[in-house]
């Protein structure tokens, strides 16, 4: 594949925080469709690389390439509408609305009329509000959340809260999306779940998805490719096989050892 | 500013000039040491609990009717004169009962919000300075009152070997603001970086989890804090009141406002900082009120000066001069 | 077109132009009330739209106020000759009704541009850092107007013509209730909420909170233009002192007592508050109090500040407010 057809082209990216390289000339790129996994030990800069692309932090140098056009440091919610959704690492729901004003708010970015409509509410605002409802049940409904439409998303369970959150970064309509680490906190069962919602999401969206995660059976289990991030530089990308019997990984993970042989599960 | 110096009699020679701008200059200082003083209060505060304590301005005013219901008693012991110790011991009483109502304040007002929101805090500051403020009003009186002479305040006599500078006006009260916040000043610096609850103050305002990991008790820590920032702020008002002997419920408001633009000026939660704030905004007031008719600023809008100076550093550099910046963790 | 909700506004403002009809019959002391009541519902559900459903902080809604009605004002002084004139075929009653509306309006729309110019720099702050900035512009604005000889400076300036009544100030208040009521119900205008609730998410939502911040401080800033304009033709006099610091705690007391976020809640809490001060001042003057009680509950911002404080403690969420978060957001 040519850097044409790219999705995502981060090039020699770096950020720096007064003395601090917390990312070191990172190249990396996604290709539409791909399910890609970051991964790399606590402090990486796994997170900062997500914040990056979504524009909460703007690169020191390199550049940022989203269908060969520049995200490098726009506002986040105009990368947002260029097609890059996200969800977070410490859940961030819209905690005093129900679930399905959560997904409703992702509708505001596509919406064809302005705030003269919502006043006047003309026969134009009605048959936007009905589609935009629509819309937002039958994709809580896929997910399962439509019985809990309208309660209180802080009522929800931990696992449901995650879904929702997901639900939600894909009411964004986006074309890649990037998970920060949606498998914490839940119990095996929840996480074998979670790698058949991210395939699903992947194969009936037909989106890229870059996924930042710390349960390695979760990111071998799904990622058609995996890098790896140490102390802000990429020491190796490849798919799963590749990975787990990289000596630079294993280093990375569980420092130098004296001879036997390691792998990373 | 009714019985400072005012500049000297012009005649238009280069040094009346520089003698103008240098008793400008001491005046300045002096009322900067008090801004100084009350600052500090401000910047330590935010520093262990990120909030803008509002009422802090009005523990200023309670301090200096401390020392206004102390000094007659004081007075007696020496027989109705001015005396050094009785002013020392008036300011010490004044730095007290600010302390205890600092500590108080916190505890009712403040510690039960500890976990909310910080915006819940700041209404209940707003509240705390609004009740004392007029509850000041109705309990001292709306009128102004007079501060007695404790010191005897008169202008030192400068040696006949400075040349020009005998035209200059020192007070023996501003001499004494000096002395007294450079003291102060010392020992708080000695306190913040040589005593364990300095140390821990300034751990709080780094990490409170952590330091209560480490077995420190955060109330305790918090609750000398406030007692400091008020005890300081109770110094200021009786400092003050030496030097301006006319006193009102509502004195706080004004030096409140510009104390605290001189904290954020130093770098909110830096207390170098809001001293070297303090210094600046009391001297750049005293300039501009002093060159007022040269920069045609009329004299109406004086009081929107420290606001339109606040409003500035906020939009242009928020952490202030020497402070720092706090990232949120996305 | 017949949507709900517009079929009662228009009910309600027919029924409110009926109510005005025997408005003569109603006692000059409840009357006046009354209005007030009105003209708070009007200050309190706009300023509920920043404060409550977008979480902003502002502490200077009364500056806006005051811009509205000192525009107002000097139209309707300056401009009634011309303006009148052109109206005059249309009888009294529907020229002095469109000229008064297009007083309004000017008031409205010149505290709108007002808003959106504070807004702009101001609305990059949060929490703390925004509500003093807001008090800033507010005490700035004040300062302003008192230096204006040609509206009347810190004198105050009387207007000509009472033209406020109950229609005018009751039909006003279901507008902005509509207005706001409606924006906020609607996909366009959860996005105001979402910006309360959190900015970063709402961001990766591909919303513009930027955008919806200053549009929120804009249309509170208008409806307050508006409410001013009311004022100033109901009491026939302004002066800068009314339009202070304390006027916009007054309005921000009730949307916290209301519930932040709680339009209903809002309403019911600017009655209340209207009717508080007048029902203390009543209790005051019962001979049968202890006379050192009276002046506590005369100066109203005593028990106000008691009330706030009191309120943050035992319930932040005010009378019809959502519980909300208890903890500060990691």
């Amino acid at each position: 594949m040519t850097d044409s057809d790219s999705l995502l082209h981060l090039r020699k990216v770096t950020v720096q925080f007064g003395g601090l390289k917390a990312v070191s000339d990172f190249n990396f790129r996604i290709y539409p469709r791909e399910l890609v996994g970051l991964i790399g030990p606590n402090g990486a800069g796994k997170t900062t690389i997500f914040n990056l692309i979504t524009g909460v932090y703007r690169p020191t140098s390199g550049s940022i390439l989203f269908e060969g056009k520049s995200v490098a440091g726009k506002k986040p919610y105009l990368i947002t509408k260029r097609g890059i959704a996200r969800t977070f690492q410490n859940i961030r729901l819209f905690d005093s609305m129900s679930v399905f004003d959560n997904v409703r708010s992702a509708f505001n970015m596509h919406l064809r009329h302005g705030i003269s409509y919502a006043l006047w509410r003309g026969k134009g605002f009605d048959a936007e509000e009905a589609r935009i409802e629509h819309e937002a049940r039958e994709l809580l409904d896929i997910f399962h959340l439509g019985k809990v439409c309208d309660l209180s998303c802080a009522s929800l369970p931990y696992g449901d809260q995650r879904r929702l959150e997901i639900v939600r970064a894909l009411a964004t309509r986006p074309k890649l999306i990037l998970l920060d680490e949606p498998a914490a906190g839940m119990n095996p069962t929840e996480k074998t779940e979670l790698m058949e919602l991210i395939r699903f999401v992947q194969e009936k969206f037909e989106i890229a998805v870059l996924l930042v995660e710390h349960d390695m059976r979760v990111v071998m289990g799904i990622c058609q490719r995996i890098a790896v991030l140490d102390y802000g530089i990429k020491i190796a990308e490849g798919p799963a096989a590749d990975i787990k019997s990289n000596p630079a990984v294993i280093r990375a993970y569980l420092g130098v050892d004296d001879g036997e042989p390691n792998s990373v599960t | 500013m009714a019985c400072w110096p005012s500049r000297s009699t012009i005649n238009d020679q280069p040094s009346t000039h520089l003698i103008e701008f240098l008793q400008q200059l001491i005046n300045g200082l002096s009322l900067g040491a008090i801004y100084a003083l009350i600052a500090l209060g401000y910047t330590m505060v935010y520093g262990v609990l990120r909030f803008i304590n509002f009422a802090h301005g009005d523990v200023f005013m309670v301090g200096a009717f401390a020392g206004l219901y102390v000094a007659p008693a004081v007075l007696k012991l020496s027989n109705g004169g001015p005396s050094w110790p009785g002013a020392f011991l008036v300011l010490v009483i004044a730095m007290v009962v600010c302390a205890i109502l600092g500590i108080v304040i916190e505890k009712l007002a403040y510690r039960p919000l500890r976990n909310r929101p910080r915006l819940t805090v700041l209404i209940t500051a707003i509240g705390v300075s609004l009740f004392l403020e007029n509850f000041g009003q109705y309990a001292f009186g709306v009128d102004p009152q007079s501060f007695p002479d404790l010191i005897g305040d008169h202008a030192i006599t400068i040696p006949a070997w400075c040349g020009p500078l005998t035209d200059l006006t020192i007070m023996v009260s501003q001499v004494l603001v000096f002395a007294v916040t450079l003291f102060l000043l010392i020992s708080l610096r000695f306190i913040v970086t040589k005593t364990k609850l300095g140390m821990a103050m300034r751990a709080l305002s780094v990490n409170p989890v952590a330091t209560s990991l480490m077995g420190i008790n955060n109330d305790v820590v918090i609750s000398f804090t406030f007692g400091l920032g008020s005890a300081l702020a109770g110094a200021a008002g009786i400092l003050i009141s030496i030097q301006q002997p006319s006193i009102d419920p509502l004195m706080g408001l004004q030096p409140g406002i510009k104390a605290f633009v001189a904290a954020v000026l130093g770098g909110i939660g830096n207390i170098p900082g809001a001293a070297l704030g303090g210094i600046l905004i009391g001297v750049i007031e005293t300039l501009v009120v002093g060159y007022s008719d040269r920069l045609h600023i009329p004299s109406g809008y004086r009081d929107a000066v420290a606001f339109f100076l606040l409003i500035l550093i906020l939009l242009f550099k928020p952490t202030g001069l020497l402070g720092r910046v706090e990232r949120e963790k996305v | 077109m017949f949507e709900r909700s517009k079929i009662i506004l228009l009910v309600t403002v027919a029924a409110i132009f009926v109510a005005s009809r025997f408005s003569s019959h109603i006692d000059p002391y409840y009357y006046d009330i009354i209005l007030s009541i009105g003209i708070n519902i009007i200050l309190a559900v706009s300023l509920n739209l920043v404060n409550g459903y977008t979480g902003q902080f502002s502490l200077g809604h009364a500056g806006f106020m005051s811009v509205g009605a000192y525009a107002a004002a000097m139209f309707t002084t300056y401009a009634s000759g011309p303006f009148l004139g052109i109206l005059g075929p249309l009888g009294p009653f529907l020229s002095v009704t469109i000229f008064f509306g297009i007083a309004l309006f000017l008031g409205g729309l010149a505290a709108g541009v007002t808003g959106l110019l504070v807004g702009i720099p101001s609305l990059r702050l949060k929490g703390d850092y925004l509500a003093i900035v807001t008090l800033g512009f507010g005490e700035i604005i004040r300062v302003i107007i008192e230096n204006v000889d040609a509206l009347g400076g810190s004198r105050g300036l009387s207007v000509a013509s009472g033209y406020t009544n109950l229609f005018w100030v009751f039909a006003t208040a279901a507008l902005t209730i509509y207005v706001i009521v409606n924006l906020v119900n609607s996909t366009y205008g959860r996005g105001f909420l979402t910006v309360r609730d959190d900015e970063i998410a709402a961001e990766a939502m591909g919303i513009n909170t930027t955008k919806y911040k200053v549009l929120a401080f804009t249309l509170a800033a208008f409806f307050a233009g508006i409410a001013g304009g009311l004022y100033a033709h109901d009491k026939q006099f302004i002066n800068p002192e009314g339009f202070n610091f304390l006027k916009s705690v007054d309005i921000v007391t009730m949307v916290i007592l209301g519930g932040m976020g709680n339009t209903t809640g809002v309403t019911i809490a600017a009655v209340l508050l209207t009717i508080l001060p007048e029902w203390l001042r009543h209790l005051s003057e019962r001979p049968w109090l202890p006379h050192w009680i009276a002046p506590l509950l005369a100066n109203r911002t005593i028990p106000y500040s008691l009330l706030l404080i009191i309120l943050m403690l035992t319930r932040p969420q005010g009378l019809f407010g959502a519980p909300g978060l208890k903890r500060k957001k990691a």
